[in-house]
């Protein structure tokens, strides 16, 4: 019958040979599994422009039911992004450098600069950026967190902060290969939108 | 020498009575010295009316301040503790920098009180049908891009009264955010609007406000070596032209006397004769001030600058006096040519009476008094303080030289002839484009003072007021509403696209007519859940999500009115304040008027005849720019007038006095040709002329004048000694006057340099031009 301080030393032993391995190996075993952001950001990188449909549906707390919107989505590389919503009013949003401009029906249009609303430019980079590949802009805002497989990924985003993380808890971006589908926002006051989005071209 | 005294006794008294009389004058004189008075008066009462408001109301009290160097942040965090000192100071009322504090007490006046400043508010939409409406129309916003935002709103706010009530301020651009303060549109300033205490229109006061700001900026902590301050605005204008304005009267005044007291010391070598000398130019300043400070209450420092250039004139009577009783020329000839030259400079000067500045007018009263004074002592005073034997030392040589000279210029006379023919021919062809139309041209704000404030104008979003609507009413409430009365016609002509927008004091802070109509529309609590839970049956939101709607609208029925001091301490403050004004006898509102997107002009005609057939007769629209310009094109016009009427009368002068055309017509000629030679000189140089070009050129003729008379009356005197006395006395006087007008050029501010670089080349000119025409057979009687 061995010791007890035996039994504690060879338990000890074992937990080296079996666990610390593991545990070095852990990390390599998830990165080989997982897909690396790098080939994603490349792969983004890649589609210079892109023409798309969207259909957005927010979920707010107050609300009984969903609001639905609907319109078209269009890219062009490295900072022009323009959505413009159909349906249920026309709205345009045009996005190009610094400089955002809303168009709504009936009213004079409106040109911000981006750098005057921090808040706001976090929210719309994180689609621009996303669609750009510039990983860099993204993680000037944002913890980035892929997941998936190139046919099948998703990238989530953590707000840096707290300006940030007081409106959004985390966006959750998926899609396949270069493509973006799907583009989720979870906000902090539990409510939350989600938009759809189907190629149309390049 | 008693007994001299004693036939002199008469003019002596009253001369001393004179001066005493003047110098009690003077000694009760305000001393003004804002630019205003060399910026043309307008035509019409009311737009001058309106234009001083512009100038001296809250506008006048706003100083645009920059922050330059360093970093953004630290460009920030001097802006935030520069509105807190500045905030605790009491020289001023209000300081935005847009910190997150006002811009929260803003959103809060505008909550807080949406049901009393909404524009949207009526009866019918607090019916079951209209909050329907309301409501739907909010709920289908929440998809569109900014729903995630608005959401917030939708419990307490859900028919939209805070969006509807913001919505009449878009368009007008606010200053671009960083780092939590106002920046520049490149981000390279951070950005402040300060609001003095002190009026506009007084000038100590702004300068001591002014001085704090930039005191309050140098001991911030957050203050380093890098860090600049800009200063810009109405304010900041009238101090530094102020200071520009005092400093060139010392300059000019230390600058020509010194010139004038070495020429004369030169010629004369006696300081007693100096001190004669300079009598009669101190007799004139004294009785020009005194004049001056009679008509018009007070004497600008520019008209006091401009006495150097009376001293030049003025000098001339006791030069020709000294040099002409020397040489032994008869005195009643010799005062006849005076007298006669003394005419022509108040012909000259007279014009500037009419002029459209009022701060010529000053200069055409003083220099006239002053002349008169002048020449008064020159002809009665002088004569009793003379010594008996003037011992003035021998000029012979250098006249015999000068004779020399001015005979061999003569044989420049078909060159001089032909090259004033071509300047004819070349400033004929150039035809209207040598007249510049640019106001700014004549104001003493330097080009880099005008460019930095364009730029943070522009950065501020500022509106140019450009257009505006303006209205009078006998009450603060009266004024309120008709502003709200226009501001509905002005509302459809912004929906018909006719007009980008327009801004009024009723937006910030509404009759108190409307504020009542207003509440009367809410409806009680009973009456409002039921409307609401019909209104709610096909919309997706339950109604005990909007407790608060129901909460706040029952507080909005009890709540007082709203008055100016509920704005206290939020932007809407200066909203009113600059646009609601109280005069002495009315109330004035201003609606500054956008022109549409995309459109750089406004059709005010239309805008008028649209008010109009709306019942809105009392509103007149201004284009700010569009009645400068066409007030000074009339000015010039104006003016062109009056110089060629004040030649007139000089030529006519000059007729009655030789009593023959052709000898008038010589001496006018060598005027003709100073007055082409100058203007040429002037356009070659790439000057457009001015009014006050125009002006100088009249100066100079009035001026040269004097020196065709002499060579005119020298033709014809006696012996040759005489005749280069004549000569020299007639150089000296060239010389003061060519030294002081020149002194002139070299002011910073425009007015004076313009006459002084027209009148002082102008005066040489003619003086050459006059010797280069004297006839040979005149002048050779030796």
């Amino acid at each position: 019958m061995p010791s007890t301080p035996d039994l504690h030393a060879r338990l000890r032993r074992l937990l080296g040979a079996v666990l610390l391995p593991a545990l070095l190996l852990a990390p390599l075993a998830a990165q080989a599994a997982e897909w690396p952001a790098a080939e994603l950001f490349k792969l983004l990188a890649q589609q210079k422009s892109g023409r798309a449909s969207y259909i957005e549906k927010k979920y707010i707390g107050i609300l009984d039911k969903p609001v639905e919107s609907s319109g078209t989505l269009a890219f062009t590389a490295p900072d022009k992004l323009e959505k413009r919503t159909l349906k249920p009013r026309p709205e345009l949003l045009r996005l190009e450098g610094d400089k955002l401009y809303i168009e709504q029906a009936g009213k004079a249009p409106l040109n911000l600069n981006l750098s005057s609303y921090p808040e706001v430019a976090a929210f719309v980079d994180s689609i621009r950026a996303t669609l750009a590949g510039d990983r860099k802009a993204l993680e000037n805002s944002y913890q980035l967190n892929l997941l998936g497989s190139a046919d099948k990924w998703q990238l989530i985003l953590l707000p840096k902060y707290t300006s940030m993380s007081a409106i959004l808890t985390r966006i959750a971006i998926s899609g396949r290969q270069g493509e973006v589908q799907r583009i989720e926002f979870a906000l902090a006051d539990g409510d939350h939108s989600e938009m759809l989005i189907s190629k149309v071209g390049p | 020498m008693i007994a001299r005294l004693r036939t002199h006794a008469l003019p002596l008294g009253l001369w001393l009575l004179a001066l005493a009389a003047c110098v009690t004058v003077i000694l009760h004189t305000r001393f003004i010295a804002d630019l205003s008075a060399f910026m043309p008066k307008a035509p019409n009462a009311r737009q001058q009316m309106l234009i001083e408001q512009l100038r001296d109301g809250i506008i006048a009290r706003l100083v645009m301040v920059g922050i330059e160097g360093g970093d953004a942040a630290s460009r920030a965090e001097l802006s935030r503790q520069l509105a807190a000192r500045l905030r605790q100071d009491p020289a001023f009322v209000g300081v935005q920098n847009g910190e997150a504090s006002v811009e929260t007490r803003d959103r809060s006046y505008f909550f807080d009180n949406r049901y009393l400043l909404s524009p949207a508010m009526s009866a019918e939409r607090f019916s079951s049908e209209g909050l329907q409406a309301a409501i739907g129309a909010s709920v289908e916003k929440l998809s569109g891009d900014a729903g995630l935002m608005l959401k917030k709103l939708l419990p307490h706010d859900p028919t939209g009264e805070t969006l509807a009530l913001l919505e009449q301020f878009a368009g007008g651009q606010q200053p671009r955010q960083l780092e939590g303060a106002w920046a520049s549109r490149d981000g390279t300033r951070a950005l402040l609007l300060v609001q003095t205490r002190a009026d506009g229109s007084d000038t100590d006061a702004q300068a001591a406000s002014l001085e704090r700001v930039r005191e309050t900026f140098a001991s911030l902590p957050a203050h380093q070596a890098g860090h600049r301050l800009l200063l810009s605005g109405t304010a900041v204008f009238s101090v530094t032209s102020r200071e520009r304005i005092q400093s060139d009267i010392h300059r000019l005044a230390i600058g020509s006397s010194i010139l004038v007291i070495g020429l004369l010391l030169a010629i004369y070598r006696s300081p007693r004769l100096l001190g004669l000398g300079l009598l009669p130019v101190a007799s004139g300043l004294v009785a020009g001030i005194a004049a001056v400070s009679l008509v018009f209450g007070n004497i600008h420092g520019l008209t006091l600058a401009f006495g150097s250039t009376l001293i030049g004139e003025s000098v001339d009577y006791s030069i020709y006096y000294f040099i002409q009783r020397a040489a032994g020329i008869e005195a009643s000839r010799f005062w006849r040519t005076m007298w006669l030259g003394v005419l022509c400079s108040l012909a000259g000067f007279a014009v500037l009476l009419v002029s459209g500045f009022p701060g010529l007018a000053q200069l055409g009263v003083f220099s006239m008094a002053g002349l008169v004074g002048a020449a008064l002592v020159a002809r009665h005073v002088l004569p009793a303080l003379m010594p008996q034997q003037l011992q003035i030392s021998d000029l012979s040589a250098p006249a015999r030289l000068l004779d020399r000279i001015f005979r061999s210029l003569r044989r420049l006379r078909p060159l001089l002839l032909a090259g004033a023919l071509a300047a004819t021919a070349w400033i004929l062809w150039q035809g209207d484009t040598i007249w510049n139309r640019q106001l700014n041209a004549l104001s003493p704000v330097t080009r880099a003072e005008q460019d930095l404030d364009m730029a943070l104008r522009n950065d501020m979003g500022a509106p140019d007021m450009r257009y505006i609507a303006a209205l009078t009413a006998p009450d603060a409430e009266r004024a309120l509403q008709a502003a709200e009365a226009v501001g509905q016609v002005l509302r459809a002509e912004v929906a018909a696209g006719r007009l980008g927008g327009f801004t009024s004091p009723a937006q910030f802070l509404p009759s108190r007519q409307t504020q009542q109509a207003r509440q009367q529309a809410l409806p009680d609590e009973a009456s409002l859940r039921s409307r609401l839970g019909d209104a709610l049956r096909e919309l997706p939101v339950r109604a005990e999500r909007l407790e608060g709607f129901v909460a706040d609208v029952q507080k909005a029925r009890q709540q007082p009115l709203l008055s100016r001091a509920d704005l206290a301490g939020s932007s809407a403050a200066l909203g009113v304040d600059s646009l609601l004004i109280q005069r002495q006898q009315d109330w004035l509102v201003l609606l500054p008027l956008r022109a549409p997107a995309g459109q750089e002009e406004l059709d005010t005609r239309a805008l008028e005849a649209a008010l109009q057939g709306a019942g809105q007769s009392g509103v007149t629209v201004l284009d700010i720019l569009e009645e400068s310009t066409s007030l000074f094109a009339s000015y010039l016009s104006e003016a062109k007038l009056l110089v060629a009427c004040g030649m007139g009368v000089i030529f006519l002068l000059l007729l009655a006095a030789l009593r023959s055309l052709p000898r008038a017509l010589r001496a006018v000629a060598p005027l003709a040709c100073a007055v082409i030679g100058v203007t040429a000189g002037l356009l070659a140089s790439g000057t457009s002329l001015t009014i006050l070009h125009l002006i100088g050129l009249l100066l100079v003729v009035a001026i040269g004048r004097n020196y065709t008379l002499f060579f005119d009356a020298g033709s014809h005197a006696g012996n040759a000694e005489q005749q280069r006395q004549v000569q020299v006395s007639i150089l000296v006087a060239n010389l003061t006057a060519v030294g002081s007008f020149g002194v002139l050029a070299f002011s910073s501010v425009p007015v004076l340099a313009y006459l002084g670089c027209t009148v002082g080349p102008g005066a040489f000119l003619a003086l050459v031009s006059a010797a280069i025409l004297a006839r040979d057979q005149d002048a050779s009687a030796h």
